[in-house]
Parts: structure tokens; C-alpha cells; sequence
């Protein structure tokens, strides 16, 4: 069990790790497209539609199978050299994807649901654009889109465990290899659960914690 | 809050864990399952071990190439060679037709036979144990054999590897009258087996004799004769991609001084306590 | 890509398409059945009551379903005592394993649905119908419960369409789902990126049925100002229309 100790430390990291660079870069995705969904021509806004319908009606067990297998071959194809896609990177891109399709609606209705009148008074105050998303639309829009948004992390976190499917050695993993090898898969799927429980009740705190810190206004 | 810096670092190492191709020397990665002792294991330092990994270890000095070891689910062995996840497979896996429509195959470095076992309190008769049936040539008494394992286990539920030739073995003798299940890794089909979900289950001897010396395995017991050929094809061997052809050519020539030179038998001693080592290859 | 691979993908993997509804349907009923008298108690019940509630949605939610089918499968399997119950009967099968796992799991999602939509129920309503003389079970029952329904019907769309996508975890317990079909598929054909796509086009149908499904139930629940046409002319209006009799100035 010791040498089991140490691998679950390993990977709690690497499980924190892959939820933490996949989770900003689904983020920063998801604002972009939920930003330019407001004001872009019809057909890119049926594009992105597409995007995140298909990301989120796909289990995200297959999202990543097909970004692990596939992704290798489509890399390597169009950089015309042999290019790597380890569990890691592919978990990364694949829990992105994935973040990103919910992101970009729970960003997008919230920017719905900031008062039209907001963006009329920074026009009349003479805001250009892009001083009317920094300091008026977006401070507004990113706490009433705070709840929602905590609850993706939340999913974000659980769903890092689909990753151990394609051999990346996150908690999951150890789990896994453990109940097998030790023939003790209570305490192993006990801990695992443990850890994740602890992760999830972190994120949640954090968030309760930026909930009451920044409340949406008029609430 | 030291956290961060311990993230970046094992992102840092896990971003670049790409195969370096240092100029002259080649190095290789070899997959294996990790679940199948003692062909192959992982042991609690998450540490990979077995008579695969040992004569991984022994053909790479041989060859003087760099190699190291990755483990990876049985099921998805085969796609993940293909797009050039690793290089080599060394993890059990038999010689076959189909395989080889794939992938390119060394010669054999074992000459491995399957056996079905059953849990101990269904009081199944065991019939002869030691009787040697090879599915290649097949002539009375082995029909005689197989049809005493189909009337015995008819009916049962039967647990096999997903992707292993025992599953196609149970399948194509046996599909009609038991139920197969096919599990992810051999350790879970043992777990399964212990807590009576499935009545038996086909796999390699040696993975199965390990399994039944230790407590949890003490509920089983040996039944039927011992299989190879058919399915199973002439042995075990490394799997390599098809275009690989010079590191093919370059383990097939140290596999067979190893075995000219004993040892592959020693290493065959050591883990299966049996030479199992492959006949000279034709 | 070999187009001849994703046929016969196409033609094989639809079997699988039984049990991954059976074990979606299932699990969403028996969840949601569990849930309701749950929702209630951890919406108005004693604080103490509403805190064991807590406690279960809380782990469940907290935890990936993975982890959880693993635990109920191969971790209740190692218990002596468990084997020996009477829940072994269920606990054998890896159908009623996922089905469980799949239950429980809903059931912790929807009780939460359920509680925010109970406790966003407006008080004056409640008040009202008790001044209407209405007993708390019929108040329950009549009145916040189809309110508190049509507020968590966007939420709860949203638990369909995970536990459709979640119900592709039972193949790692062996079962024949899509899933485990296309996996059974890629380990004779070593061709996953072809049979991972079909899969995914066929989970991407059932979603979007179950999309609009929602979408369809909401709009018939609806309480808008507006209601759709077709009601409309559903029945004749016993007194004459609005445009044949304008209101007095």
C-alpha cells in the first residue's frame, strides 16, 4: 500500500494538473466563441452551434478515445513528421473540447442576460467596444454566469477520471491498477473517491467563496 | 501554496515526453499490458515487471538500442502501435493471422498454452488436466476432449479478455452453450471470478497457475485439457508495425541467440518455473 | 478512412442501441422516483433530516460515476457479508451493478434539480392554497410540485442527456451498450477512428432527441403570456373573440 501512497500523491497532481490546463484553456475558448456568437455573420453562428452541440451530445468517452487514436494520425498528417499525442495532451485537448462546448452557452446566456440598457448607456457615455466589454459587459456577465460556471469545473474534475481509459496515470489510474494488482478494490475505489470528493469540495468552496465575494448585481 | 510549481514540473515532463531520436542511436519504446503476470505485472512503485519485460530488457542490450517500457490497456494494444504510440509489443501477445494482417511479428520468444479454470465449488469434472490438445491438428481424442469441456461448461458463464484469442477460442468452440464476458484486464476477470459474477474463464496457463497459488485464487481450479495451436498460432512474439522492417530484422536476430544461448529458458525458469522457451525457428 | 469499415459499423452498432436506452430510461425513473419524496425532505424538512439528504447528493455529485460503478461492482463484490446477502441477487449482474449505480447517481442530480425548483416556488403560492383550505400533501401535490417541475425542466433536460451519455461507462463493466459494441468492434478490427465516430453520431441522435424532447415539454408546460397557437385552436371560445367585441374606450 505505501508504494500505492506515493503513486496516488503523483497523480493527484497530474489529475489537478490536467483538470487545471484544460479547464483555462476551455475557458478562454468558450469566451471567445460565446463572445463572437453575440456579433458574427449567421453562418459562423451556426458553426459554433454545431460545435457545441455535437461536444456536448457526445459521451466524453468517445471525445477522448477518438482525440487519443485519432489524434496522432491527423497531427502527424498535417505537420508531415511523426507528432505525439500522449495520454496527457490528448486528455488536455479532449477535456477542452469538451469544457469549452458548455462554456461558450453558459457564457453566452449570460451576456444575454445582462440588462440591454447597460450597453446603451456605455454607447451614449461615448465606451468604444472594447472598453464596453472590459469594465461594463464583462464584470456583469461573468457573475451571473458564476454558478453555472463553478458547476463545470465541478464536471471538469470528475470527468479528468475518463482520461485513465487511455493509460495516463491519474487517479483513476492508480485506482485502477491497484484493485487489480492488490485484489483490494474497496480501499482502492474508497480512496480514489476520497480524493475526488476533496477535489470537487475545493472547487466548490472557491466558487461559494467568488460567489459571495462578487455577487451579481440586483441580487 | 507549492502546488503550482510541482504542476508545472510534471506537466513540463509529461509535455515532453515525446520519444527523443538522439542521431545514430535509436531508442524504442516497448508497450505491455502490465496485468497479466507473470508474462507481465505492475507492482506497487507502479513499476512494470515479468518475463516480458525481462527479455524486453535483454534483447535491447542485445540490439544496444535504448528502450523503455509503457503500459497500455490490452484492448487498444494494437490501434496505439499503429499510430506509433510505442514501437514494440512485447505483452504475451500470440502470433496470429489476423494479427498479422496488422502488424509485423518477431519470432517467438515463448511457446505459452491456455487453460480454462471454474471456481472449485461448482464440482465440475475436470476431466484429464495434463492432456495436451492442439487446435492446429486435431484428431479424435482432442474432438473427444473438447466436446466433454463444451457438455461440462455448457450453460456457465465464461470470463475472457477483450481482444485475446481465448475470447475468439470460446467464441468459436463454445459460443453457443456458455456465456461469454469479456473484461479489460485479466485482473479484473479474477476479481470477478472470486466474487462468483462469472462460473470460469480462459486465459494463458502460467497467468492463471500464479493466480491459483495465492489466497484469492484458491476458489479455482484447472479444467480440460491444455489448448494451443489454432487460434493461437505458433507462439508468442513482439509485435512491430509493418514498415518497421530493420528492427524487425534486428530482433529477430538477437531473440534467436538469446535462445541458442539458454537465455531465454533461464528467463523462462525464473518466471514460469517451466521452459517454455520456442523450438528453433523453422 | 475506410468508408466500408463505418458501414458495417453502422449496421452493428444500432444492436447495442436497446441497452443503452434500457439502462438510461431505467435509471432515469427509478432516479426520479427517489428523488421527488428526497427534493421535498431536503427542501423543507428539519435541518437535520435536510443534512443527511446533503450528504448524499453531495458525495454522489461529487464523484466521478466512474469511480462509483467500480466501487458498487468490484469493491461490494469483495465482501464477504455482501455476497452472502440477498443483495448479491442484484449485485451479481453487471446490468443491475450499472442500473444501481446509474439510479443512485440521477437521483442525487435530480433531488438538487428538484430542491431549487421547490424553494424557488413562490411563498404567496403556498400561502394561497392553504388559505384555500387545501391540505399539505394536496398543496404538495397540486400545487408546488408541477411549479417546481416546469422550473427544473431545463435542468433536468440536461440529466437526460448526461445519464444517456453517462450510461456509456456500463461497458467497462462488460456489458454490450453502444459503447461496449464499438469497443468489442475495434478490438477485431483495430480500426477505432472509424467505429468511435459512428458511436458518437449515434449517441449524438439520441441526445438531440432527448434535446427536443425537453424542448417540446417546455413549451407545452409553459407559463407564458404567450401560449403556442395550437391551443388556440384547441377549442372554441364559449364568448365572442376579443377582436369582434373591442373594450370600451
Amino acid at each position: 500500500m505505501s508504494g500505492f501512497a506515493s503513486q496516488f500523491v503523483v497523480a493527484f497532481m497530474v489529475t489537478v494538473g490536467l483538470a487545471l490546463v484544460a479547464g483555462s484553456l476551455g475557458t478562454a475558448f468558450g469566451l471567445f466563441l460565446a463572445i463572437s456568437k453575440g456579433g458574427a455573420a449567421p453562418r459562423f453562428m451556426s458553426v459554433v452551434t454545431a460545435y457545441t452541440t455535437v461536444v456536448r451530445g457526445v459521451p466524453e468517452l468517445l471525445i477522448i478515445l477518438l482525440i487519443y487514436f485519432g489524434g496522432t494520425t491527423l497531427a502527424s498528417k498535417v505537420a508531415g513528421r511523426y507528432v505525439e499525442v500522449n495520454a496527457f495532451t490528448a486528455g488536455v485537448i479532449a477535456l477542452s473540447v469538451v469544457f469549452s462546448g458548455y462554456a461558450t452557452e453558459v457564457f453566452r446566456g449570460a451576456i444575454a442576460a445582462v440588462p440591454a440598457g447597460q450597453t446603451e448607456a456605455a454607447k451614449s457615455l461615448g465606451l468604444n467596444a472594447w472598453q464596453r466589454w472590459m469594465f461594463i459587459i464583462g464584470p456583469q456577465m461573468l457573475r451571473l454566469a458564476l454558478p453555472a460556471y463553478g458547476n463545470l469545473w465541478i464536471s471538469l474534475f470528475k470527468d479528468t477520471a475518463l482520461v485513465s481509459i487511455v493509460g495516463l496515470t491519474d487517479i483513476m489510474r492508480v485506482a485502477y491498477v491497484g484493485a487489480g494488482s492488490m485484489r483490494a478494490p474497496l480501499s482502492f475505489y474508497l480512496a480514489a473517491s476520497a480524493l475526488y470528493l476533496s477535489l470537487t469540495t475545493v472547487t466548490l468552496l472557491s466558487i461559494r467563496l467568488a460567489e459571495r465575494r462578487y455577487p451579481a448585481f440586483g441580487r | 501554496m507549492r502546488i503550482p510549481l510541482s504542476i508545472a514540473i510534471s506537466l513540463a515532463a509529461l509535455m515532453s515526453s515525446a520519444p527523443v531520436q538522439a542521431s545514430g542511436e535509436r531508442a524504442i519504446s516497448i508497450a505491455t499490458e502490465g496485468a497479466s503476470p507473470p508474462w507481465d505485472g505492475t507492482d506497487a512503485n507502479g513499476e512494470l515487471y515479468g518475463y516480458d519485460v525481462d527479455v524486453g530488457r535483454e534483447l535491447c542490450n542485445r540490439m544496444k538500442l535504448k528502450c523503455s517500457f509503457v503500459a497500455q490497456d490490452w484492448d487498444g494494444i494494437i490501434p496505439a502501435l499503429l499510430v506509433g504510440k510505442y514501437d514494440v509489443i512485447m505483452s504475451g501477445m500470440a502470433i496470429t493471422e489476423k494479427r498479422k494482417q496488422q502488424i509485423a511479428f518477431s519470432i517467438p520468444y515463448a511457446a505459452g498454452f491456455n487453460q480454462f479454470v471454474v471456481r472449485k465449488e461448482l464440482g465440475l469434472d475436470a476431466g484429464d488436466t495434463k492432456q495436451k490438445v492442439n487446435l492446429s491438428t486435431i484428431g479424435d481424442k482432442e474432438k473427444a476432449a473438447i466436446e466433454r469441456v463444451r457438455s461440462t461448461l455448457s450453460g456457465k458463464a465464461i470470463g475472457v479478455l477483450r481482444s485475446s484469442n481465448s475470447e475468439a477460442v470460446v467464441k468459436a468452440l463454445l459460443g453457443d452453450v456458455v456465456t461469454i464476458r469479456s473484461y479489460d484486464s485479466l485482473d479484473n476477470l479474477k476479481l470477478d471470478l472470486g466474487a462468483g459474477r462469472v462460473d470460469g474463464g480462459l486465459a494463458d496457463y502460467f497467468t492463471w497457475r500464479d493466480f491459483l497459488e495465492t489466497p484469492a485464487g484458491s476458489i479455482a481450479v484447472f479444467l480440460g485439457p491444455e489448448l494451443n495451436g489454432g487460434l493461437w498460432g505458433p507462439g508468442v512474439g513482439a509485435g512491430m508495425r509493418k514498415d518497421d522492417a530493420e528492427l524487425l530484422a534486428k530482433f529477430n536476430t538477437a531473440i534467436d541467440a538469446a535462445t541458442k544461448d539458454g537465455t531465454i529458458k533461464a528467463l523462462s525458469l525464473k518466471w514460469f518455473k517451466t521452459d517454455i522457451s520456442p523450438g528453433q525457428p523453422k | 478512412m475506410n468508408f466500408g469499415l463505418m458501414l458495417d459499423a453502422i449496421v452493428v452498432l444500432p444492436s447495442g442501441i436497446g441497452l443503452t436506452l434500457t439502462l438510461t430510461v431505467l435509471s432515469l425513473m427509478a432516479g426520479f422516483l427517489l428523488s421527488v419524496p428526497l427534493a421535498f425532505i431536503r427542501a423543507f424538512a428539519r435541518p437535520g433530516l435536510s443534512l443527511a439528504v446533503l450528504a448524499y447528493t453531495y458525495v454522489f455529485r461529487g464523484t466521478p460515476m466512474l469511480v462509483q460503478l467500480f466501487l458498487l461492482y468490484y469493491g461490494l463484490g469483495q465482501i464477504e457479508a455482501v455476497r452472502a446477502s440477498v443483495f448479491w441477487m442484484i449485485l451479481r449482474d453487471p446490468f443491475w451493478c450499472a442500473l444501481l449505480t446509474f439510479s443512485l447517481n440521477s437521483a442525487a442530480h435530480t433531488t438538487e434539480i428538484l430542491c431549487r425548483g421547490l424553494q424557488s416556488v413562490p411563498k404567496g403560492l403556498i400561502e394561497a392554497a392553504a388559505a384555500l383550505g387545501l391540505k399539505r400533501l394536496q398543496i404538495a401535490r397540486l400545487v408546488t410540485f408541477p411549479i417546481a417541475f416546469r422550473i427544473s425542466l431545463p435542468a433536468y433536460g440536461n440529466e437526460v442527456v448526461g445519464m444517456i451519455k453517462g450510461s456509456s461507462l456500463a461497458s467497462t463493466v462488460t456489458l454490450l451498450e453502444i459503447t461496449g459494441m464499438a469497443r468489442q468492434m475495434v478490438s477485431a478490427t483495430f480500426a477505432p477512428y472509424e467505429i468511435f465516430i459512428v458511436a458518437g453520431a449515434i449517441y449524438l441522435a439520441l441526445t438531440s432527441i432527448a434535446v427536443k424532447a425537453t424542448q417540446f415539454l417546455e413549451r407545452r408546460l409553459s407559463t407564458d403570456r404567450n401560449p403556442a397557437p395550437r391551443r388556440r385552436a384547441r377549442f372554441r371560445p364559449a364568448l365572442p373573440h376579443q377582436e369582434i367585441t373591442p373594450p370600451v374606450p
